[in-house]
C-alpha cells in the first residue's frame, strides 16, 4: 500500500496529555486489577541487555521467566526474555519446553550506527540461534534529515529476513530522541507500513524511555493502520515502567484505545525488567491482604 | 499479522471494570433546608418546603425551604443593611480577608462538595471533584485577589459599588456558578441575594453553611431558595440595584423587559448554540476528544456545549467513524462511580424535553445514532446520541437542547462555515480546530461568540472572562471584565 509520510496526521500534544490524564483517573479494584495484574504479568519482556551479561545472569532470568514466584503457582509466565544476539542460545536452551519466547536486539542495538549488511548479518545470526521475535533499531539521524526512504527500506529489508524465519520483528523508535509526538506519529506509519509486526518506544539506554503520551500516539497509528486494513499491529512501550500502578494505567490506555483483541502478549508487551516484582508484590497483596517484604520475592 | 474482516472494535466485554463508588457515609445532610437570611438558617414565611431528589435513582434527599415575596424582602432588607452599616465601610483588604477565607473552606471540604453536587445534581462525580468544586474555590481566590486593586483595575475611573446584587443561577453547575456569581460582587463591595435552582439547592446552602463559618458578617451574603416566582420577585424588587442572571434565553427576555425603565443594572448569560468546526489538517484523533469533551461534557448541560458539528467533507467520514467509536467506550451510568464519564439527566423535565427533541430530530429527517451502551433502569438518563445529515434548518441544529445530542454538518469551505455558524440567535462559544495558527486568527476575529476555544474545548479559568453576543446574553463573567458589572464609575 502506498503512503505519502509528508502527510501523516498531525498531533496536539496538549490533546495528548489531557487524554492521558483521562486514562489515569480511571479506578481499577477487586477481581478487575487482579486480572489486569495477570495480565501485565503475562505481557513483560524480561530483559536484560547490559554489557556486563553473562551466561549464567540469562539462565537466572530465564528461570524467573518461567517461574515468576514460586509461592503463587498459578501465575502465568512472562512472554518472552529480551536478550542480545549472543545470548539467544542460552536463552533458548533455558526456557525449552516453555512457552516464554526469546526476543532478541539486533541491526547494531541500541545506536543503530552500522551498514546495512552488519544489521542484516547481526539479525541473521540471532534468528540462526532460535529467537522468536527480532527487537530492531531504527537509523534515528537518517530520519531526522527526512530520509524517510531509507528508514522505510531499512526495516523492509530486516522484515524479509524475519519473514524467512517466521520471527516477528518490532521496531524500536528511540522516541526520546527523535523527540516530538509528530515524529512519532511518523515513525509509527513508517514502520507500520513497512511491514512491523510491533512498534516500539524505546531501547531503555537513554535517558526519556516509554512514556504514556507516546504510548498513545502509537496506538493511534495502530488503531488508524486496523481501521484502513483489518490488520493489527502489537505495541511495545519499554524503560521506564517499573510499578504495578503504572502497568495498570497503560492497560486502561490500551483497553480504551484499541479493545479487548490487544489484550493478550500477542499484540501488548512490557520491555521492563523490575516491573515484574511489583505486580509480583500487588498481587500478593491482592491473595493475603498484606504488603510482603520484597525479601520474599526473588530478584533474577 | 493477523487479517481481521470486522473494523469494529469492542471494549469492555472481557475486561469489565469493577463499581468504584465514591464513599457517602461521610456525609451529613439534614432533612431539612431553611432559608439563609441575615446569617442565620430561618424557616420560610410560606411555611413550604419542597423535596429535592437524586436524578440517579429519584430517591428525596432532603426538604428545601420555599421562599415568598416576604423572605425576598427580608433577604433583601438584611442585605440591605449589611451594605449600609458594615460592608461598604469596611476596608478593601479586609472585604478580600474573607473571600480568601471563604475560598480556603471550600477547598477544606471539596470531598464533601463533590459528593452532594453528584448527589443532588446527576454529574459525574469525576467532573464535580476535579472540574466544578475546584474551579469554584478558585473563583474566590482569584476575586479575593482583586477586592483591593480595583482602582488599579480601573485606573482613574473611581469605581464604586452598586449596593444589593440579586444573583439567580441555574442548575448545571450549582456551586461553580454560585461561586461566579459570589465572588466578584463580594470583592466589588456588594452584598448579595442569591437564589439557586429549585433541582440544585443543595451545595449553595452548603456554601451558606460555610459562609457562617467563615464569620462573614450577617447578612452580607443571603441564599433564599425556590421556584420561579422567588426570581421574578426578586427581579421585581425596589431594593435591588443588580440583577445577574444565567439561564434560558426565554427567562432573560423576561428579565430584560422586567427591568426595563428601572434604574438596576443587568447582566445575563443565557443560551447557546455552539458551531465546533474541524479543518481537514486538524489533529484528527485529539478533535474528536475534543468533540466529546465539548458535547458530552456534564450530559450535555453546558450553555457553552459544542452542540453542532461541523466537519470539513474531506475528512468527515474517518471523522464520524472515529467518533462513533469513541462513543463505545463512554461509561454511562451511577454518577457516583469515579469512572463514569456521563451522568444522570438533571431531572425528569430535561430528560423529557431531551427525548422530546431526539424524536424532533428523527422526524425531521435526521439520521440518530446511540453508543450501544446499557443505561440504569432507575433514575434519568440518556445515551450519548449524534444526530448525521442534519441540516441548517432542522430544529435540533437551531435550538438549544442541554443534553447529549450532537448534531453533525459537514462543509466545503472555510465562508461557508463561517456563515453557517454564525447563522443562529446565540452567540456564547465556538470551537475551531486546525493545525494552522493563522486560520485560527481568522475565523476567531469572525465568529460571532463570546469566546472561541482553538484546538480545545470547555476550558474554564477564573482569569478569563466568559459571556455572550446576541441572544446569549450581555456582560462578562470572570477575569478582570467580570468586575465591571458588579461598579459603577
Amino acid at each position: 500500500m502506498s503512503y505519502d509520510f509528508r502527510n501523516t496526521p498531525t498531533i496536539d500534544q496538549v490533546g495528548i496529555e489531557e487524554r492521558v490524564a483521562r486514562f489515569n483517573t480511571r479506578s481499577i479494584k477487586k477481581g478487575t486489577k487482579v486480572q489486569a495484574l495477570k495480565l501485565a504479568l503475562n505481557m513483560i519482556d524480561l530483559t536484560t541487555l547490559e554489557g556486563k551479561d553473562t551466561e549464567g545472569k540469562v539462565k537466572q532470568m530465564c528461570y524467573k521467566a518461567i517461574h515468576p514466584h514460586l509461592a503463587l503457582p498459578d501465575l502465568p509466565s512472562t512472554a518472552a526474555v529480551c536478550v542480545y544476539p549472543t545470548m539467544v542460545k542460552t536463552a533458548k536452551d533455558a526456557l525449552k519446553g516453555s512457552s516464554v519466547k526469546v526476543a532478541a536486539v539486533s541491526t547494531a542495538f541500541p545506536s543503530g550506527n552500522s551498514t546495512m549488511q552488519i544489521k542484516l548479518l547481526d539479525t541473521k545470526f540471532a534468528l540462526d540461534n532460535g529467537a522468536d521475535e527480532i527487537d530492531m533499531v531504527i537509523s534515528r539521524g537518517e530520519f531526522l534529515k527526512g530520509n524517510y526512504n531509507f528508514v522505510f527500506d531499512e526495516i523492509a529489508a530486516i522484515k524479509e529476513l524475519t519473514h524467512k524465519y517466521n520471527a516477528r520483528l518490532k521496531v524500536i523508535f528511540e522516541t526520546g530522541e527523535i523527540s516530538t509526538l509528530d515524529n512519532v506519529r511518523k515513525a509509527s506509519d513508517i514502520a507500520i507500513y513497512a511491514g512491523a509486526d510491533f512498534i516500539k518506544t524505546s531501547t531503555g539506554k537513554i535517558g526519556v524511555a516509554a512514556t504514556m503520551p507516546v504510548t498513545l500516539v502509537m496506538l493511534d497509528a495502530i488503531k488508524d493502520y486496523y481501521f484502513k486494513t483489518g490488520i493489527m499491529v502489537g505495541m511495545k512501550p519499554a524503560g521506564g515502567i517499573s510499578t504495578a500502578k503504572g502497568a495498570l494505567q497503560y492497560l486502561v490506555m490500551l483497553h480504551e484505545t484499541l479493545g479487548n483483541a490487544w489484550l493478550d502478549n500477542k499484540w501488548f508487551r512490557f520491555g521492563a525488567s523490575s516491573l515484574a516484582n511489583d505486580l509480583i508484590l500487588q498481587l500478593e497483596k491482592e491473595a493475603r491482604g498484606v504488603y510482603f517484604s520484597k525479601d520474599y520475592i526473588s530478584v533474577d | 499479522m493477523a487479517k481481521k474482516e470486522a473494523k469494529k472494535l469492542e471494549y469492555f466485554t472481557d475486561w469489565k471494570y469493577a463499581p468504584a463508588p465514591e464513599a457517602t457515609d461521610h456525609i451529613r445532610l439534614q432533612k431539612q433546608y431553611e432559608l439563609f437570611i441575615n446569617g442565620k438558617f430561618v424557616k420560610p414565611n410560606s411555611g413550604k418546603y419542597f423535596d429535592t431528589i437524586n436524578p440517579a435513582n429519584e430517591e428525596k434527599i432532603s426538604s428545601i425551604a420555599e421562599a415568598n415575596d416576604k423572605d425576598v424582602d427580608l433577604a433583601v432588607k438584611s442585605a440591605r443593611t449589611a451594605y449600609d452599616k458594615t460592608w461598604s465601610k469596611m476596608p478593601a483588604k479586609e472585604r478580600a480577608k474573607y473571600i480568601f477565607r471563604i475560598a480556603r473552606l471550600i477547598q477544606e471540604r471539596a470531598r464533601e462538595l463533590s459528593v452532594i453536587e453528584t448527589m443532588d445534581g446527576g454529574k459525574s462525580i469525576r467532573e464535580s471533584r476535579d472540574i466544578d468544586v475546584p474551579l469554584a474555590a478558585n473563583h474566590f481566590f482569584y476575586y479575593a485577589g482583586w477586592a483591593d486593586k480595583l482602582e488599579y483595575a480601573f485606573p482613574n475611573r473611581k469605581p464604586q459599588s452598586l449596593g444589593v446584587a440579586g444573583q439567580v443561577i441555574p442548575w448545571n453547575f450549582p456551586l461553580l456558578m454560585a461561586a461566579w456569581k459570589i465572588a466578584p460582587a463580594l470583592a466589588t463591595g456588594n452584598t448579595v441575594v442569591l437564589k439557586p435552582a429549585e433541582t440544585t439547592s443543595l451545595t449553595a446552602l452548603k456554601l451558606a453553611e460555610i459562609i457562617q463559618e467563615s464569620g462573614l458578617p450577617d447578612g452580607v451574603v443571603n441564599i433564599i431558595t425556590g421556584h420561579g416566582p422567588v426570581g421574578a420577585s426578586m427581579v421585581n424588587h425596589k431594593d435591588i440595584n443588580k440583577i445577574a442572571f444565567t439561564g434560558s434565553t426565554n427567562v432573560g427576555k423576561w428579565i430584560q423587559k422586567a427591568v426595563a425603565g428601572t434604574d438596576k443594572k443587568l447582566t445575563l448569560e443565557l443560551g447557546g448554540k455552539a458551531a465546533n468546526i474541524i479543518f481537514e489538517d486538524a489533529p484528527i484523533n485529539q478533535a474528536v476528544e475534543g468533540i466529546v469533551n465539548g458535547i458530552f461534557f456534564n450530559q450535555g448541560h453546558v450553555c457553552c456545549a459544542g452542540s453542532r458539528l461541523f466537519v470539513q467533507e474531506s475528512v468527515a467520514e474517518e471523522v464520524i467513524r472515529k467518533l462513533k467509536d469513541r462513543l463505545e467506550t463512554l461509561i454511562v451510568g451511577d454518577p457516583l462511580d469515579k469512572n463514569t464519564d456521563i451522568g444522570a439527566i438533571n431531572s425528569k423535565m430535561q430528560l423529557n424535553k431531551i427525548n422530546e427533541y431526539l424524536k424532533i430530530g428523527v422526524n425531521d429527517g435526521a439520521d440518530m445514532y446511540q453508543s450501544s451502551c446499557s443505561i440504569p433502569k432507575k433514575g434519568f438518563f440518556v445515551r450519548p446520541t449524534l444526530f448525521l445529515n442534519t441540516s441548517q434548518s432542522h430544529r435540533i441544529s437551531q435550538e438549544e437542547i442541554f443534553g447529549p445530542v450532537l448534531a453533525i454538518q459537514t462543509f466545503r469551505t472555510i465562508e461557508e462555515v463561517i456563515e453557517k455558524a454564525n447563522n443562529i440567535p446565540y452567540g456564547l462559544s465556538a470551537g475551531v480546530w486546525t493545525d494552522k495558527g493563522s486560520r485560527i486568527f481568522n475565523m476567531t476575529s469572525k465568529l460571532r461568540a463570546g469566546v472561541v476555544w482553538a484546538n480545545t474545548y470547555n476550558k474554564f479559568d477564573p482569569t478569563s472572562p466568559f459571556g455572550g453576543y446576541k441572544e446569549s446574553g450581555f456582560g462578562r463573567e470572570g477575569g478582570l471584565h467580570g468586575l465591571a458589572p458588579y461598579l459603577k464609575f
